[in-house]
């Protein structure tokens, strides 16, 4: 019996892994499914069972963490306004990112940017950069 | 008082499909191998640098009870283990090209970070894996 758990624990693993390379894209259940070897109708609450949120819930999380590290890499021109970066993580209306973020991280996007303004880029390794600002709580 | 870090190691689930994924896509190669009586020593070492092994331990008795034992199987298969291992490579894109024809689990491709250019990868099990060529 724990064998099936670890199988489907390692299968649900997989497609977390493809929702961390597309984060920016919409979230693809199919697809998902297919990699996780599981139906499209049972995907989302295996997912669930598995890593203790939903689908929808976990890409929300990582594209906030990953419009945290954007905007912590400064506010020159180069690296966009936070409508672009809203954009390039994935989210497709201003408000909704703002609201997102503003739950998540608990500041506006705009403020939290200008509070990490002058923060030093450190050489971490991308997965654990990710791994250990992933904010940890969702509304 | 110390002089180097010697082993490390790390937990998967099947010493078997480890040898076949540690050493027979990932080149590594066996530095021990013994049957103790009360497990199987199986530790692997990347060919060159012989003082720097990684134990591949098998979660069960005596270590651990059977409930504990299935917890930490689970959370390897969930990738929360932890068990982590950043290996480096001259060629980051021939040997991400390399292991994407051998069917290893990508989770992420070659790109450039400040530090040099690497990628990611999981093993059958669940644990993570970079493997970068790093800046001088």
């Amino acid at each position: 019996m724990s064998r099936a758990v670890e199988e489907t624990n390692r299968r649900m693993l997989r497609a977390r892994d493809a929702m961390d390379r597309t984060f920016a894209q919409p979230l693809d259940v199919p697809a998902l499914a297919a990699i996780a070897h599981v139906s499209p109708a049972h995907f989302i609450r295996t997912f669930r069972a598995t890593f203790g949120e939903t689908p929808h819930r976990y890409l929300q999380r990582r594209r906030v963490e990953r419009a945290m590290t954007r905007l912590r890499e400064g506010a020159s021109s180069a690296t966009g306004s936070v409508t672009d970066i809203c954009m390039e993580v994935g989210f497709t209306s201003l408000g909704t990112f703002s609201r997102t973020f503003r739950d998540i991280v608990g500041e506006s996007p705009t403020a939290y940017r200008a509070r990490h303004r002058d923060a030093p880029v450190r050489p971490v390794p991308t997965c654990f950069t990710r791994a250990w600002t992933r904010p940890s709580s969702f509304g | 008082m110390l002089n180097a870090i010697s082993r490390s190691q790390i937990f998967v689930l099947d010493q078997d499909e480890a040898l076949d994924f540690y050493v027979g896509k990932l080149g590594l190669e066996v530095a021990s191998d013994q049957d103790l009586g009360f497990m199987r020593w199986l530790a692997v070492r990347v060919p060159g640098q012989p003082d720097r092994e990684i134990l591949l331990e098998r979660p069960g008795p005596p270590a651990m009870d059977d409930a504990t034992a299935a917890q930490v199987r689970e959370l390897v298969s969930k990738g929360a283990m932890g068990g982590w291992l950043c290996l480096t490579t001259d060629d980051a894109h021939k040997t991400y090209e390399d292991l994407r024809a051998k069917g290893v689990d990508i989770t992420d491709e070659p790109s450039d970070k400040p530090y040099g250019t690497d990628f990611g990868i999981r093993d059958p099990f669940g644990n993570a894996i970079r493997i970068g060529r790093m800046n001088a």
